[in-house]
């Protein structure tokens, strides 16, 4: 696993207000990395930044250890957060139009856009034109339009963001599997249960500044809170008197809890066993979600 | 892939689009009929010999030689009768005497009667209808086909912007692209369809027969006026794209364009009021908005010198290209601010990107 896009101390602001602030991560190719942050947290100038499409105030952006340039960006695949295609061309044409922006041959660009749009299921409607299709469909066309290349990097805003789930389901796969030839996946969402299933790394970004950012697994565990879960066949009401515990939620045999610095919770568990049958007792891992707040918080 | 391959993919594309457009192919044939009929229908009105019955057998030869469609009848009454039941447009009876029904023929009295001696001193002048009808028909192309395509340069920035695929354009290629593609392909366009009016106006011109000395005035007027309009038309082009990426709606486009339109109608309402006045039409054809016009209108009408319409040329072409990069810095300063109508100020003082 190698880092090959490398975001760089790139700040920028608008009209004197920053947007962005020395925001530094690594997207490593192989990998799906997940970006997240609150509305306005700065992803989406941060992807425009990486694309080109918005320069930098200050910072480079990497690729391999170099700069950028115009010749890898247009290898790029890039889903904008705005989405967009010309409503009165055909699904195909326009695929194969963009593809041929993107450096292919109009062959190869036909050839590909008629695989790519079967893979998502467009393949019947790939003639007609963009405005006769329905909301979710043109958003299986947007999908094309950023993979028709076969992208060197994939950087997507809300690539899930109308789509219904079984459109979901299809490019969930699809992604998974550029990942898996080596391509680096960036990729923003709000449906952070989502994220939580797809992503391999992690970024968060708050106000401007990247709050965290590596291997999911890894942060989950650097966030994981003193938090366990306790299910007996037994009442558990106890368990609110019992030193350096705080229930987090309760229901009746079942019980979530935070213990507190330095509570033992093999003491914990011995008590539970005296009180009757303990079917389970463990930590808890944080959700996405619950980091997400402890991070920005 | 390079910038030229690029915008050369963009051209393509706005190419295949307009050759599917209907407001384009019904321009196109709009263009053409007006070419040929401006051409071929005064020679038509014109056209056909007046037809006289006469009872005089003397004068019989002298008109049949003098051109005229002659019929011999017996008696005035029955040459009156001819011209009533209009079988012959005038009969020339007893007296002699011309009769015709509302209208004076004058050919058939210039013929019979002794005209004195004419020296012309101007022999090149030419018929006052075409002198009227060729510069209109030039500056009412000039100025439709610049207006017509220059707004679709305009609707197709727009219509990129206002549906968001400019993003994906501008991650792909260079703006420059974008818009050198956009800008030749609309002036390939533009030029096909005024060669294509060009190419009618003189086959029909040749086919109805116009004489050799206005032949002669109007080829090389319509020649100069091809050039003229290729340069005067990019002249426009970018400043076109640029109200276009001004425009955040289509609803835009006519607001923010209003200062590009000016560029297109002060000229060509100067060209039509003053084509009398020399000194005008000769400052007009200097001036780059109004010598793609103004030129190859003094090349049909008066004397021009050979180098004179080289030198406009250089002016327009000079002009084009400093237009060419301010077009070219309010479209990239404007093309991503997707919020609302972008300002002139604004968009140039942009920084790219």
């Amino acid at each position: 696993m190698t880092s090959v896009l490398h975001v760089d101390g790139v700040s920028r602001a608008f009209d004197g207000r920053p947007v962005l602030s020395e925001v530094s991560f690594q997207v490593a190719g192989g990998r799906m990395t997940g970006f997240v942050g609150a509305n306005g947290a700065g992803k989406t100038t941060t992807m425009r930044i990486i694309l080109g499409v918005l320069a930098a105030d200050s910072g480079d952006v990497l690729w391999r250890g170099k700069p950028l340039s115009r010749e890898v960006r247009q290898r790029f695949g890039y889903m904008p957060e705005e989405r967009g295609l010309y409503p009165k061309m055909s699904v195909m044409e326009q695929i194969v139009y963009l593809g041929q922006l993107h450096g292919l041959s109009r062959a190869s660009a036909a050839g590909k856009a008629t695989k790519l749009l079967d893979r998502l299921g467009l393949g019947e409607r790939a003639g007609e034109k963009l405005e006769k299709l329905s909301l979710g469909n043109q958003q299986r066309a947007q999908v094309a339009a950023a993979l028709v290349h076969d992208p060197e990097m994939l950087v997507l805003d809300e690539p899930f963001s109308g789509l219904d789930p079984l459109a979901v389901d299809v490019v969930v796969d699809v992604l998974r599997e550029r990942a898996a030839s080596g391509v680096p996946v960036l990729f923003s969402s709000h449906q952070l249960e989502l994220v939580e299933r797809l992503c391999d790394d992690l970024v968060i970004i708050a106000g401007g500044t990247i709050r965290a950012a590596g291997d999911r697994a890894r942060l989950r565990e650097s966030y994981a809170l003193p938090r366990f879960q306790l299910h007996t066949g037994a009442d558990v009401s106890w368990l609110a008197s019992w030193p350096g515990v705080t229930v987090v939620e309760s229901d009746g045999t079942r019980a979530v809890i935070d213990l507190a610095d330095g509570a033992d919770d093999q003491k914990l568990l011995r008590a539970a066993l005296d009180r009757g049958a303990v079917r389970s007792f463990g930590p808890v891992s944080p959700t996405l979600a619950e980091i997400f707040r402890e991070v920005i918080r | 892939m390079t910038t030229l391959q690029a915008a050369r993919v963009v051209a393509a594309r706005e190419i295949r689009v307009k050759l599917r457009d209907k407001t384009f192919l019904f321009s196109t044939v709009f263009f053409l009929l007006i070419a040929v009929a401006s051409t071929v229908l005064p020679a038509l009105i014109d056209g056909g010999k007046t037809s006289v019955a006469v009872t005089d057998p003397a004068a019989v030869s002298v008109l049949r030689q003098a051109g005229f469609e002659v019929r011999q009848v017996d008696g005035d009454a029955a040459a009156e009768q001819l011209v009533r039941d209009g079988d012959v447009d005038a009969a020339v009876v007893a007296g002699p005497t011309v009769l015709a029904m509302d209208d004076s023929p004058g050919d058939l009295v210039r013929a019979l009667s002794t005209a004195p001696p004419v020296r012309l001193l101007d022999p090149d002048a030419v018929d006052p209808f075409l002198m009227f009808v060729v510069p209109f028909a030039i500056a009412f192309v000039f100025f439709f086909t610049n207006f017509l395509f220059g707004v679709q340069i305009a609707q197709s920035v727009t219509e990129e912007k206002q549906t968001r695929i400019v993003e994906i354009l501008v991650s792909s290629v260079p703006t420059r692209a974008l818009l050198a593609g956009k800008v030749a392909a609309l002036t390939l366009l533009a030029f096909g369809q005024v060669a294509l009016i060009a190419i009618a106006a003189v086959v029909g011109a040749r086919v109805a027969g116009l004489d050799a000395t206005v032949l002669s005035l109007l080829e090389p007027a319509i020649g100069w006026f091809l050039v003229f309009f290729v340069l005067g038309f990019v002249m426009l082009a970018s400043l076109w794209a640029g109200v276009g990426a001004l425009s955040a709606r289509q609803e835009d486009i006519n607001g923010a364009s209003a200062p590009v339109q000016m560029l297109v109608m002060i000229p060509f309402f100067a060209t039509i009021f003053l084509i009398e006045n020399d000194a005008a039409m000769r400052l007009l054809s200097y001036i780059p908005f109004s010598a793609p016009v103004a030129m190859p209108v003094r090349l049909f009408t008066s004397d021009v010198a050979a180098w004179e319409p080289v030198v406009a040329l250089l002016i327009l072409a000079v002009t084009a290209l400093a237009l060419l990069a301010v077009g070219a810095r309010i479209y990239q300063g404007s093309l991503l601010r997707t919020n609302g109508r972008t300002s002139f100020a604004t968009a140039w003082r942009s920084k790219p990107g």
